[in-house]
């Protein structure tokens, strides 16, 4: 049943007006979809001046640090969401995090679907930054997860070890990590399993919560690889999405160990399809329709995920707006690897190359996880489809070098179509 | 992470027993202290600056705990902190200060010719001395919830008032983002320097945000008064040498607070501080003195006898490792301290290290003779 929050907060009506109209309407629906008495501007502790306040950025190499003038600052510092999430929230990742010379982390992240509006001076320019110029104010985000559509997508087993489809999904109504609450945290939690609860056939599965697992199902699940830990990285726990771990938080799959979902680590849900070997299809079919599913269940208790036509799906990091789709293989390249003509190949084809540990590890061997770089301006579709074609490319070229032939670096793909 | 007053109005929307954290299998006082009944009560108050209940027990809510360590799992966000939340932190320091009531008065002694001996450790056992404390700018949040602004404002008045000083204070403030490389290796090779903090219980309670803004380490040209600004506490001062003539660290100690405080006072501010809890510090277990007075000592033979622990337990002492709270001993040398903060003066904390560890090195110095130490145990102070 909706639960009582559901109902005081917000109707299907309601929420409508939040998704259909855009920018303009946000106002309106803060005021409609908010029991509170907030507007932006008030009640935001103010001793010093703006210029007092402006964190120091000059060592600073993150899009945040890029874009935040002391203009800008100056413009938001006193505002704040309805549930009071401010600007010196979003940005206190980007500012106790200064980031690296050679990687350009974003630097800030949202406390809710409102902070991308309240405060877009700062969240537009690094959208546009972080996603080859997509204009928000501009541009749409077309959404596709018709699997139907995608071509090939079964890839030679003696290369490609496993495929793996993920993204992330955010209930609309409720603050995100960064910024919820612990009632918040666990109606997410109730929320989403009470959905998963309702899926069958090959999606049927189990939720394991992180505070009630028994050491026999926490081994299971290590074993398995599905287990998260509680984040180590400063750039999520300067984030506050650490706090009161692990209340709140766990692992749902279904029996198969093909479909599961996290419950509250990054964001609201984060939701992988997987399988050993090459059949990338399969994996995005079953994404797709388990989305879908699990979209359809939410929806019948009076619930929606984020998500806007100007951003797509609304997640805690703005590097994961859009589809908030990584979809990748582990694929041994033991020659391409080599080669000096791997990163340039690799950009060229939108894609990126991780270790086999996932973001910020070292490939072992020379098997890489390699997985699409873009995520908004294009759908799954379409992003799927550069990650089948890109992939087949490489293992082309691999066979080449295996017989000594030659390769060609392909020419760039366009990014925004 | 500190959010402002208007979050905590938001959660207004929910019901307590749907805000209440989850603490069956957490081990500190917070957890033990509160209730959904104390939570239902105090969750829709703030102080003048904003901070909440939730900001107050988040670190505590955030790090369970260990089963033999009982940290305190609760943090003030500012002076008024201590009242508005008393329901929470008055049972807290209770339990954490040997039972000190609501009702207590704490007796501030920084009157260093008050202490009775101390210039004759033995310098064999004894390595170095050590006195620290905290002390907070009234007025100024606290490191778990000032703004930049806020922060920067303590670092500028900490740094007129150190750089005023003279004769054997005299000194240098080297800020933490301004270090050059030589000056940063010196500072390490003095033992000086402090690091952005990597302890679970600091950063979940905020106090690492915005590092290294506003934050530096000031000391004499001595090298044997230093003081942290803007670590976990607006100021930590400390004063040490080496060998065993603690009557001299205490005296220097003293002199030193008093005249930073004579500076202050000329600027039109003081210290935060209350007859019932002493000096207002950041977290509970410093209220009172804040005081942590200390020696590196070796005592490889008394370490190892069985009533090593309550021996320390009853001279009021407790033992730590050289790398200071939470680290091991290296070689027999412990650091060892006074275990009390509030309810007992400056001096009384200070004579019972003297007292103490003169004591334990006759008792090392008999152990090392092959002889009984039994008649030398100590009752209970």
């Amino acid at each position: 049943m909706a639960s009582h929050f559901a109902r005081i907060l917000s109707t299907k009506r309601h929420v409508g007006i939040l998704s259909l109209v855009g920018a303009g309407s946000l106002t309106a629906g803060i005021f409609l979809s908010r029991d509170q008495h907030v507007n932006a501007g008030s009640q935001v502790r103010r001793l010093y001046p703006a210029s007092a306040e402006y964190p120091d950025l000059r060592k600073h190499n993150n899009c945040m640090a890029s874009h935040l003038t002391p203009g800008i600052y100056a413009k938001l510092c006193d505002k704040a969401t309805p549930n009071g999430f401010t600007l010196d929230n979003a940005i206190q990742t980007g500012v106790d995090n200064p980031g690296h010379p050679f990687i350009k982390t974003v630097g800030m992240v949202a406390g809710d679907e409102e902070s991308y509006e309240v405060f877009a001076d700062l969240f537009d320019p690094v959208i546009k930054e972080r996603h080859n110029g997509y204009d928000p104010r501009a541009n749409t985000h077309p959404t596709d997860l018709e699997s139907s559509k995608v071509r090939s997508g079964m890839f030679d087993e003696r290369y490609v070890l496993s495929s793996r489809v993920r993204t992330g999904r955010s209930i609309r109504g409720l603050s995100l990590p960064p910024a919820c609450t612990r009632a918040e945290r666990r109606e997410v939690e109730r929320v989403v399993v009470d959905a998963l609860a309702g899926l069958g056939g090959d999606l049927s599965g189990h939720y394991y919560s992180l505070t009630q697992m028994t050491e026999k199902e926490q081994q299971q699940l290590i074993d398995d690889h599905f287990l998260f830990d509680k984040p180590v990285s400063p750039l999520l726990t300067c984030a506050g999405m650490a706090r009161d771990w692990p209340d709140a938080r766990g692992i749902w799959h279904n029996n198969e160990k093909t479909f599961l979902i996290w419950i509250n680590e990054e964001d609201h849900t984060r939701v992988i399809s997987m399988e050993k070997g090459g059949n990338m299809k399969r994996v995005f079919e079953r994404f797709c329709r388990g989305l879908k599913e699990v979209e359809r269940l939410i929806t019948e208790k009076g619930w929606e995920f984020m998500w806007n036509e100007r951003l797509g799906y609304i997640l805690t990091c703005p590097s994961n707006l859009g589809t908030g789709l990584r979809a990748g293989v582990h694929i041994k390249l033991p020659n391409l690897s080599k080669d000096p003509r791997f990163p340039k190949i690799l950009e060229n084809l939108r894609l990126q190359k991780r270790g086999t540990g996932g973001v910020d590890t070292a490939a072992v061997g020379s098997t890489f996880d390699i997985s699409n770089l873009d995520r908004l301006g294009q759908s799954e579709v379409q992003l799927v489809q550069t990650v089948i074609d890109g992939v087949n490319y490489l293992i082309e070229c691999e066979k080449k070098l295996e017989k000594g032939q030659d390769i060609r670096v392909p020419p760039p793909l366009n990014q925004l179509k | 992470m500190p959010f402002g007053n208007t979050h905590n109005n938001f959660k207004m929307n929910f019901k307590s027993e749907e805000e209440y954290p989850e603490l069956s299998k957490h081990n500190n006082h917070m957890a033990k202290v509160l209730n959904k009944e104390m939570y239902a009560k105090l969750r829709d108050k703030q102080t003048p600056t904003g901070y909440t209940l939730d900001d107050v027990i988040q670190t505590g809510v955030d790090n369970p705990g260990h089963p033999f360590i009982m940290t305190v799992g609760c943090v003030a966000g500012d002076e008024e902190s201590y009242e508005v939340f008393k329901d929470l932190l008055d049972p807290v320091i209770s339990d954490r200060h040997g039972g000190y009531k609501p009702t207590d008065k704490h007796k501030t002694d920084l009157n260093f010719e008050n202490l009775k001996g101390g210039d004759d450790l033995d310098p064999n056992y004894v390595f170095s001395s050590r006195v620290r404390t905290g002390r907070s700018i009234k007025g100024y949040a606290l490191p778990p919830h000032n703004s930049r602004g806020e922060r920067r404002a303590v670092e500028r008045l900490s740094v007129e008032a150190l750089n005023s000083l003279d004769g054997e204070f005299k000194g240098k403030y080297y800020p933490l983002k301004a270090m050059t490389d030589a000056e940063q290796e010196q500072l390490i090779a003095d033992h000086f320097l402090f690091d952005k903090p990597v302890s679970p219980l600091l950063i979940c309670a905020g106090m690492a945000r915005d590092w290294p803004d506003a934050r530096g380490i000031w000391h004499n040209d001595n090298k044997t008064f230093l003081v942290w600004v803007n670590e976990e506490d607006h100021l930590r001062v400390i004063s040490m040498q080496k060998g065993g003539n603690m009557k001299e660290v205490f005296r220097r100690f003293c002199v030193g607070l008093q005249r930073i405080e004579e500076i202050f006072k000329k600027h039109n501010h003081c210290f935060m501080w209350n007859e019932h809890l002493g000096y207002i510090l950041t977290c509970p277990s410093n209220l009172g003195t804040g005081l942590r007075g200390g020696v590196h000592v070796k005592l490889e033979k008394l370490s190892q006898h069985p009533k090593f622990d309550e021996i320390l337990k009853r001279l009021r002492l407790q033992k730590r490792g050289t790398g200071g709270v939470d680290t091991a001993s290296v070689g027999g040398v412990f650091d060892i301290s006074n275990a009390d903060r509030l309810g007992t003066s400056e001096v009384e904390q200070v004579q019972c290290v003297v007292d103490g560890v003169k004591l334990m090195i006759e008792m090392e110095k008999k152990l090392e003779k092959g002889e009984a130490i039994d008649s030398m145990i100590p009752a209970q102070k």
